[in-house]
């Protein structure tokens, strides 16, 4: 009997959904494992019945759930709860369900800021700046889901690998956990690290990193933080490269911005980082600001509002 | 009795919304009307932030377009810096651009839509759904994830991340292309191109003839249209001059950097989403279906009505075809998916016209750039429409200031318009069904939001 799967997303952009089809010809392996009983971005199985008739939600109960996406209004809440009410299993599917990921950058403004500066830019005509139903009501803070229901499996990344949600899949239809990197970023990196140099200050990424020809090999290229860039690795959990396991970013000559979220998962990667430059002997004030360092790990209350800071 | 029907949440779309059709006492309907349910704010929460690192913030507008919001970004702080990038960079960022299109229009056509005409728009929703075209047609399903796939793993394996790309960098590129990427790249477009005639092909001799009534009445209106052209008039999906189509054909241009002379956002309470509309046509906004006022639609029906002509010859000679069949503009809404699928064919055509360019290889794909104060208005058009990024930067070069119109928002309105028109033309005496209510929808899927 096929394992039954009802997916959601909530306050995402579809990108994990996305990695989802990027399994390929995998994906139709998936397919017939599974039976799909609720899932909008692929099926029109509706919230209130297939005619609206309904007077409360329904998701059918399933086996697993699969929820991407924090909370970040009041419908998402309660489809957040409505979901943990009829499936065994909940996945938190991506760094937004996991730790907030981009949009919980929010959180560093209140949501007041939020309203009165998308609804009053210089091509928006005057308007109240009120909604009514059945648009949701913005919560206060955007969340990770283990901030409102209790999650099960934590798959993060931003978006998770195919390869990643493949192995987890997998896993889990056979009823096993999935077994998951808990190393970070720069254990999978194969630049090359000296460990020496007298590096005091950061560069923003404003110049392509060095290396010798286009053709170099990554490994033969010196790590990108020891060249003076930010790079997130050394607190960001690995796992982005999939099989491959070169981080994708890196493939690509680019610093890691942390998108799988802590290596451990209750981390904090600002004050991680700053730890980890600090006792490197290296100015954390060349940095042209700290929010960023909590790029994707903004719930959980670690972005909160602050006031602006006089320059100094 | 008069009552309201709440199709909610609208399926096989990208988003959050939801649709409200209001009913009169005698069971017609009197209103209806789209509701966009989510906000994230990201024109407020990139304030502060170094404007370098917002092309790879802002991707995260869209797990489905990601390429666009990172390019259009990247234009956009490009400006803010005063930077041109080099040649070979600017031709990566549009092959990157040009294949994530490829593939985004694989992926709305066969994943999306086509269930409502493959499998038909009145079957059970168990199967009408991209699972119900594997199970009926399991040779065409291993192709279109096959082929799919392959344009997906394009991105991935030269540009390292294919979803939230980070290869755009102020200035240029993150890396040059090697010679024998190159190469290959090339070959796998050349399939990709054949898998695009084949599937506009099938979807003219298979798809789409059943349906072709449907078509020309489900959620049809008449509005302006807008896209990006080059010096010549012609289509480009990169860059060139916006033009702003009147429902009549004729048309203005401008220079993205002042859109703000010929665009407002209209807001309403039912919808977080704000509806573009052509403020320099001076008549206001409307969504009265009988005498919509400033409203203009974007993404591919829009692209190739307001274009002169596509400038490759196989994408050519099917929008040929296509203005003898719809004339110009066309402005029949279902008519978005043909038109998608011409565009698909332009998409791979012009992908191998970047790739037989050996400058694309030149190592030199990054300038020189230096942090500080300015303005910069970069745009694309994403598959779902005109997408802009606005920013201000201080002399730090941190973004001061944002403002965003993202492509699928220009369809807001008219998505209110084909709604309604829909509803009232096939919802009456107060009878429903889920076949009916799924023709709503299409109404709605068709502009692919």
């Amino acid at each position: 009997m096929p394992v039954t799967v009802a997916s959601e997303w909530l306050n995402s952009c579809s990108g994990c959904e996305i990695s989802l089809v990027d399994l390929g010809e995998r994906l139709l392996d998936v397919l017939n494992l599974v039976e799909f009983v609720h899932i909008p971005v692929l099926l029109d199985h509706k919230y209130f019945g297939q005619t609206g008739e309904k007077d409360h939600l329904d998701i059918p109960e399933a086996d697993v759930g699969i929820i991407s996406g924090g909370i970040r209004n009041e419908e998402h809440a309660e489809i957040a709860a409505h979901m943990r009410s009829r499936c065994k299993v909940i996945i938190a599917l991506g760094t937004c369900a996991t730790h907030g990921g981009i949009p919980a950058l929010a959180n560093g403004f209140p949501v007041s800021e939020l309203l009165d500066r998308c609804f009053s830019t210089e091509t928006t005509d005057e308007n109240p700046r009120t909604f009514e139903p059945p648009v949701p009501r913005l919560l206060e803070v955007c969340s990770a889901l283990d901030e409102h229901i209790a999650v099960d499996v934590y798959l993060p990344g931003c978006p998770p690998h195919p390869d990643q949600l493949f192995t987890a899949l997998s896993a889990l239809l056979e009823g096993k956990a999935p077994d998951l990197p808990t190393k970070s970023v720069c254990d999978t990196c194969p630049t090359v690290r000296e460990g020496k140099g007298k590096l005091k200050t950061l560069r923003r990424f404003l110049q392509n990193p060095f290396y010798h020809s286009p053709d170099e090999p990554l490994d033969k290229m010196r790590c990108l933080l020891e060249q003076g860039f930010l790079c997130m690795g050394p607190v960001t959990r690995a796992g982005c490269g999939g099989d491959v396991k070169t981080p994708r970013c890196l493939a690509a000559r680019v610093p890691c911005r942390g998108c799988y979220g802590p290596v451990r998962h209750d981390g904090n990667p600002l004050l991680d980082m700053l730890n980890a430059l600090a006792s490197n002997g290296i100015d954390v004030k060349s940095l042209p600001e700290f929010p960023s360092l909590l790029r994707f790990a903004g719930a959980h209350r670690l972005l909160r509002p602050t006031r602006p800071r006089k320059e100094s | 009795m008069s009552r309201v029907i709440h199709i909610q949440p609208i399926t096989r779309i990208e988003g959050h919304a939801s649709i409200q059709i209001q009913l009169d006492d005698a069971g017609e309907v009197r209103d209806a009307r789209v509701n966009i349910l989510s906000l994230r704010g990201f024109e407020k929460f990139i304030e502060g932030k170094p404007a370098e690192e917002v092309p790879r913030i802002v991707n995260r507008i869209c797990g489905i377009c990601p390429w666009m919001h990172h390019l259009a970004s990247n234009k956009a702080v490009d400006r803010c810096f005063g930077v041109t990038p080099p040649p070979a960079a600017q031709k990566l960022r549009e092959l990157m651009q040009t294949i994530a299109h490829a593939e985004d229009k694989l992926l709305h056509f066969f994943f999306l839509a086509a269930a409502d005409f493959v499998i038909g728009p009145d079957a059970d929703y168990s199967v009408r759904n991209v699972i119900g075209i594997a199970k009926a047609h399991p040779e065409l399903a291993q192709k279109v994830v096959q082929m799919r796939h392959r344009a997906k793993m394009i991105l991935e394996r030269f540009a390292g991340k294919a979803i939230h790309p980070i290869a755009g960098v102020v200035g240029g590129f993150s890396k040059p292309m090697l010679e024998e990427e190159r190469r290959d790249i090339l070959a796998q477009m050349g399939e990709l191109l054949d898998f695009a005639l084949f599937t506009l092909e099938f979807a003219k001799t298979k798809v789409f003839p059943p349906y072709l009534e449907t078509i020309q009445s489900l959620g049809v209106i008449r509005t302006g249209f807008i896209g990006t052209v080059d010096e010549t008039g012609a289509l480009n999906l990169y860059d060139g001059r916006i033009r702003l189509m009147k429902p009549d054909g004729t048309f203005t241009e401008f220079d993205v950097q002042d859109y703000a002379d010929y665009l407002g956002e209209h807001v309403e309470p039912y919808s977080y989403a704000k509806m573009p509309y052509a403020k320099v046509w001076n008549e206001g906004f409307s969504l009265d279906e009988t005498n919509p006022k400033g409203i203009y639609r974007a993404n591919t029906l829009a692209r190739i009505n307001v274009a002169d002509r596509i400038p490759t010859p196989r994408a050519q000679a099917e929008l040929e075809e296509f203005r003898e069949k719809f004339g110009r503009p066309a402005q029949a809404t279902l008519l978005y998916h043909w038109a998608r699928l011409i565009e698909e064919v332009y998409a791979c055509e012009h992908a191998m016209e970047l790739l037989k360019d050996p400058e694309i290889c030149d190592p030199r794909v990054r300038a020189e750039v230096e942090p500080k104060a300015g303005r910069g208005v970069g745009s694309v058009e994403a598959p779902r429409g005109t997408l802009i990024h606005d920013y201000s930067t201080d002399d730090n070069g941190l973004i001061t200031r944002a403002n965003l119109i993202v492509g699928t928002t220009h369809n807001i309105a008219p998505m209110n318009l084909s709604v309604k028109q829909a509803a009232k033309s096939i919802i009456h005496k107060g009878t429903v069904d889920q076949g009916l209510l799924n023709r709503v929808e299409m109404a709605v899927r068709a502009y692919d939001p």
